[in-house]
């Protein structure tokens, strides 16, 4: 039976289907958002558009080629094709060019490409490979480590290069490890981080304390809802805490109230903990341990914050979290994509009648803001549509991925949809002031020949894999 | 599905949280929030003020007097400037490097976005050099602005200029911003509302970088300016030049009146200077410069000099004796010359006096006795002299006369309370204020006042304010002109002061109008400080008055030495368009009088 039949009747154009029409989508947008009088033709090749129709061409082509190839040239060269990206990106620092104070990118003749949006899917198909030899456990400490280094080695390579957002990425992976496996107390802890980080920064120290302190007794009281017990944690709670706030104002020492209260939970938890264990109330231990943790971990964000982060990092979380606002400094991007978005109403002011997009309120308006132009320009119809859109994209990939017999593939597809989607939720987070601006483009819709192509590589290197689900691959 | 396969609904369902999350938050945003459009629209919007030309001002006959033309502000957008040619730019500009750094950094000061003036009123001469070059700096552009310009260098005071508002202006009118223009005096200040027009705005949408990238709403939203309108004032321009030529080199005021409608055919005061001096980039130095001038040409005579009405105001003390019925053509006085008591009388002439014998020789015996019998017949002196008082006022003495002149001084009109405060008391009597009788003393009218007194004469008993603009483009002149103010002397009387004031204008042959029957008045102001002032008041034809002049020059010792001839020069100018061959030596002679030293050699005795 000839192969390409086969193939050609097993692509699912579903999928193919709605990277044409947003890639289209992206296109017309980035014509309306650099639209000027005097360059009318979408067509014009010396403007980003009609560059953008070229990366499209181009793109074309490079998905032709992927669909092409021997499904199992992906399998066997997955290991070599990371190497050589990981190569590149260790280039990169030194005989890079350097571009908004980012070393990131290689000049190939008139294309510069950026290697960091290549690795993203050479990460995928080398995690893919690895998790699908033959006889794979994750639980095993070597496993993990394993997966680590793969997925850590282009963060740390990519971090070097100044290029946050571009690492950020990576951690979308471990959306596809708990599909595979791994703990959802993983997933609870990177939550709890989160929330404690933000709640850390945003909250005085005072109340932070006192809302943990409730949550960990409200905590006590669900996964163990046996009164006496719970009276019994309770006092041993009180009575600590009391004893350090007595301290406080017995002694006189620079820490604030806050601090004599967390001591005084840490102690306290200690307690419980000590009885827990001896009792063996395994739920009381977890939860003791939990909040010890967390009162370090709170004690130091705020240090950490203060010290390890960059200044422009910390006044966009700053900025993002309300904490300090300054609209013609760190937040005039937000503020400006934010007046763009919101002036579109319902319907949106017409394309190339957006007025903030025409005139370049907003930064960066054809790459990391495109999502600004389709705000303003078409309304929450035309943002309504484009989440729409991208979500039966999501949804579509997790359903290709689940039906895939090999393991190779299904770990592959997985990859492909969180990495997608952490560039949505980031990009599209970003323009209406839910995430910090870290500089990632929106799929499929943001100028830019690298992302372009690294996203239909992405994607189709998966159609060409699902295109074959029937066949046995060579894991 | 194994276990780990169901695991695909958590992560569908994290994303499907996100995207909920998001979809609501843009909900929130672009459907609930109206704030962002407005922000939108705050973004993008520029006013840019339309600025209507001015007003222009004719003279009575049409003649254009002020009209407008282009100047040029240089704007500086600080953000916008890059690297120039310093030097080149101060040369064409015609500043110093200093002066320059100074205004940008002034300009950085207001705004680093928006556009604010780095020169003022370039010509558009010195703007043409600039503008070839202008490309070469960028952030600079230019904005049009109108200026005064005028066909006669005449009528300063009376036109008056034109300045930047100040802060007082705009906490007075709203309708003023900062940097507004505004008539600082004269019909300039009078008809500023009508002149100013109505400023327009035009609406523009700006890109980021406060560049305008067309109009707002397809110009829906603008508002055209309007054009001042244009005024036609009542001053016969051709007059108010020749006044002004016989004024050179001379203090004093001049203010000739049509008497039947109050309308002011030339009003000047001198020194005067070229209105166009205080106009453009040129004026803040030429101000100081008039300011500093110990001539004084920024002081309106005409309007502000407050001088003692002396001789000329005799034919008015006549008048009321004649209406109180004080005295009457019959009376006569006998003139004992320099021995008279209690005035004295200087002049050489027939006695004992008539009315017309009076008027013409100024005899001052005879104008005591018409002044002491006018208070006298009253029981008390504070009842005759409340009457006369009355009198006084009625010829618009004390008040202003004209609504017209924000700098109109009212003269000063002695009252019954005045000389009981001033005499602690009222015991005084005609004797003791006869000084009034022969127009010195407590009484003091602008030569305004006196043109208006003429007008009286001429009209016969009533007048209408003076007034200096005749017709409003699209609008009315105020009402206050047409109402006629009748000054309870009856016509009868004026007959025997006509007659003698005829006389005083064919005693001399400088003062003889060749065609025409007239009347004038000398008067001899006394002054302190130097040489005598040279008063005349006069009006022509004697049957049919068409013109009512007041001539004040200071420093000219008699009235009849040089007040009298220039007047009855312009009397002949206007009357008869052009002057005598024979008089022509006389119109040199003025021309060329040199009278402004208070101590000139040449007419101390």
């Amino acid at each position: 039976m000839p192969r390409r039949n086969n193939i050609l009747a097993n692509i699912d154009w579903l999928t193919v289907g709605l990277y044409v029409l947003m890639i289209f989508l992206g296109w017309f947008n980035i014509y309306a958002a650099l639209y000027s009088d005097e360059h009318q033709s979408i067509f014009d090749i010396s403007q980003q558009y009609g560059k953008q129709l070229m990366w499209i061409g181009a793109a074309a082509v490079l998905a032709l080629t992927i669909m092409l190839l021997e499904v199992n040239f992906y399998v066997f060269f997955s290991y070599i094709i990371y190497g050589v990206l990981m190569l590149f990106l260790l280039l990169v620092p030194f005989v890079g060019k350097e571009i908004n104070g980012a070393r990131s990118w290689f000049q190939i003749g008139p294309v510069l490409f950026q290697p960091s949006e290549f690795t993203k899917f050479a990460t995928a198909l080398a995690l893919a490979r690895y998790m699908s030899t033959h006889g794979f456990k994750l639980q095993t400490t070597k496993s993990l480590l394993t997966i680590a280094a793969i997925i850590f080695g282009p963060v740390v390579l990519i971090l070097l290069q100044n290029d946050t957002g571009s690492a950020l990425v990576y951690f979308s992976f471990v959306l596809v490890l708990y599909r595979e496996g791994l703990s959802g107390v993983v997933l609870f802890f990177g939550t709890l981080i989160a929330i404690l980080f933000v709640l850390a920064l945003v909250l005085t120290n005072l109340t932070l304390a006192l809302v943990m302190v409730g949550v960990a007794l409200l905590m006590f009281l669900v996964f163990n809802p046996k009164l006496k017990q719970f009276f019994t944690v309770s006092i041993i709670y009180a009575l600590s805490i009391g004893f350090f706030i007595l301290l406080n104002y017995v002694v006189n020492t620079s820490y604030e109230l806050s601090h004599f209260i967390l001591a005084g939970a840490v102690v306290g938890s200690l307690i419980v903990l000590y009885h827990s264990v001896r009792n063996k109330f395994s739920n009381y231990t977890k939860i003791a341990i939990v909040f010890i943790g967390s009162i370090l971990f709170t004690i130091s964000v705020d240090y950490g914050f203060e010290n390890f982060l960059e200044p422009h990092h910390r006044v966009r979380i700053n900025e993002l979290l309300g904490i300090e606002s300054n609209p013609q400094g760190a937040g005039y991007h937000v503020n400006q994509s934010k007046i763009a978005i919101g002036s579109g109403g319902m319907w949106g002011k017409g394309y190339l009648n957006g007025t903030q997009t025409k005139f370049d309120f907003v930064p960066e308006q054809s790459t990391d803001f495109i999502f600004c132009t389709v705000g303003e320009e078409w309304g929450f119809a035309g943002t309504l549509t484009i989440i729409l859109l991208f979500m039966l994209l999501f949804m579509r990939l997790i359903f290709l991925a689940e039906r895939q017999r090999s393991t190779f593939s299904r770990i592959y597809g997985y990859s492909v949809a969180v990495i997608l989607f952490f560039h949505f939720m980031v990009n599209i987070g970003m323009t209406i002031g839910m995430m910090p601006v870290i500089g990632i483009p929106l799929p499929f819709f943001s100028y830019g020949g690298s992302s372009l192509w690294s996203f239909t590589i992405l994607l189709f290197i998966f159609i060409r894999l699902d295109a074959s689900r029937l066949e046995k691959l060579s894991d | 599905m194994n276990n780990l396969s169901k695991r695909s609904y958590i992560v569908a369902a994290v994303f499907a949280v996100v995207a909920l999350i998001y979809v609501i938050d843009l909900f929130r945003l672009q459907v609930l929030d109206s704030d962002y459009k407005q922000y939108a629209t705050n973004n993008v919007l520029r006013e840019v003020v339309q600025y209507p030309a001015r007003g222009l001002i004719y003279d009575r006959d049409g003649e254009l007097m002020v009209y407008n033309k282009t100047a040029y502000d240089l704007m500086i957008t600080p953000r916008e400037v890059g690297e120039f040619d310093t030097l080149l730019l101060c040369n064409l500009l015609d500043i110093t490097v200093e002066d320059l750094e100074a205004g940008i950094q002034k300009a950085k000061k207001y705004s680093r976005y928006k556009p604010s003036v780095l020169i003022k009123q370039i010509s558009p001469e010195n703007f043409a050099l600039l503008q070839e070059k202008l490309y070469k700096f960028k952030g600079f552009h230019s904005q049009t602005r109108t200026l005064r310009e005028y066909t006669h260098p005449v009528a300063a005071h009376v036109l008056g200029y034109v300045g930047e508002v100040s802060a007082n202006d705009i906490k007075r009118d709203v309708y003023y911003k900062s940097g507004d223009y505004i008539g600082q005096s004269g019909i300039e200040r009078t008809y500023e509302e009508q002149l100013r027009g109505v400023k327009g705005v035009k609406k523009y949408m700006v890109d980021v970088h406060n560049r305008i990238q067309g109009s707002y709403l397809n110009g829906r939203e603008d508002q055209p300016a309007e054009i001042g309108k244009n005024l036609v004032s009542t001053v016969d321009i051709d007059l108010q030049v020749y006044a002004e030529e016989l004024f050179q080199n001379k203090k004093g005021a001049v203010v000739a009146i049509e008497p039947k409608t109050g309308e002011i055919l030339a009003m000047l005061s001198a020194p005067t200077y070229d209105p166009g001096l205080l106009v453009g980039r040129v004026r803040g130095k030429n101000f100081s410069h008039l300011q500093n001038d110990s001539l004084m040409p920024l002081f309106d005579r005409s309007l502000q000099a407050r001088y003692p009405p002396g001789s000329t105001f005799k034919p008015f003390n006549i008048l009321i004796g004649l209406q109180e019925g004080a005295i009457n053509t019959s009376t006569r006085v006998v003139c004992n010359g320099r021995s008279s008591q209690p005035i004295r009388c200087t002049h050489n002439h027939i006695t004992p006096t008539s009315v017309v014998d009076a008027v013409r020789e100024s005899c001052n015996p005879f104008l005591w006795n018409t002044f002491r019998n006018s208070i006298n017949q009253f029981p008390t002196t504070a009842e005759g002299f409340a009457a006369w008082s009355e009198y006084v006022r009625r010829f618009g003495i004390g008040d202003k006369v004209s609504e017209e002149f924000y700098n109109e001084n009212p003269g000063l009109r002695p009252t019954v309370d005045y000389y009981n405060r001033k005499f602690n008391g009222s015991w005084w009597r005609a004797l003791t204020v006869r000084s009034l009788a022969i127009g010195q003393g407590e009484m003091g009218t602008t030569p305004l006042q006196m043109a208006n007194c003429a007008a009286i004469l001429a009209n016969k008993g009533y007048y209408y304010p003076p007034h200096i603009i005749k017709e409003i483009e699209n609008d009315t002149i105020r009402s206050s002109v047409s109402v006629k103010h009748e000054t309870g002397i009856e016509a009868e009387h004026f007959e025997p002061v006509y007659e003698g004031m005829r006389q005083v204008t064919i005693a001399r042959l400088n003062r003889f109008v060749p065609g025409i029957s007239y009347c004038g008045k000398t008067g001899t102001i006394q002054n302190n400080q130097g040489i005598d002032h040279g008063a005349y008041i006069a009006f022509a034809p004697e049957d049919d008055p068409k013109i009512a002049i007041c001539v004040y020059v200071e420093h000219s010792k008699w009235g009849a030495s040089y007040a009298a001839p220039m007047a009855s020069l312009l009397i002949e100018k206007y009357l008869n368009d052009t002057i005598a061959t024979n008089r022509l030596i006389y119109e040199k002679q003025m021309m060329g009088a040199v009278l402004t030293d208070p101590n000139n050699p040449d007419l101390i005795d």
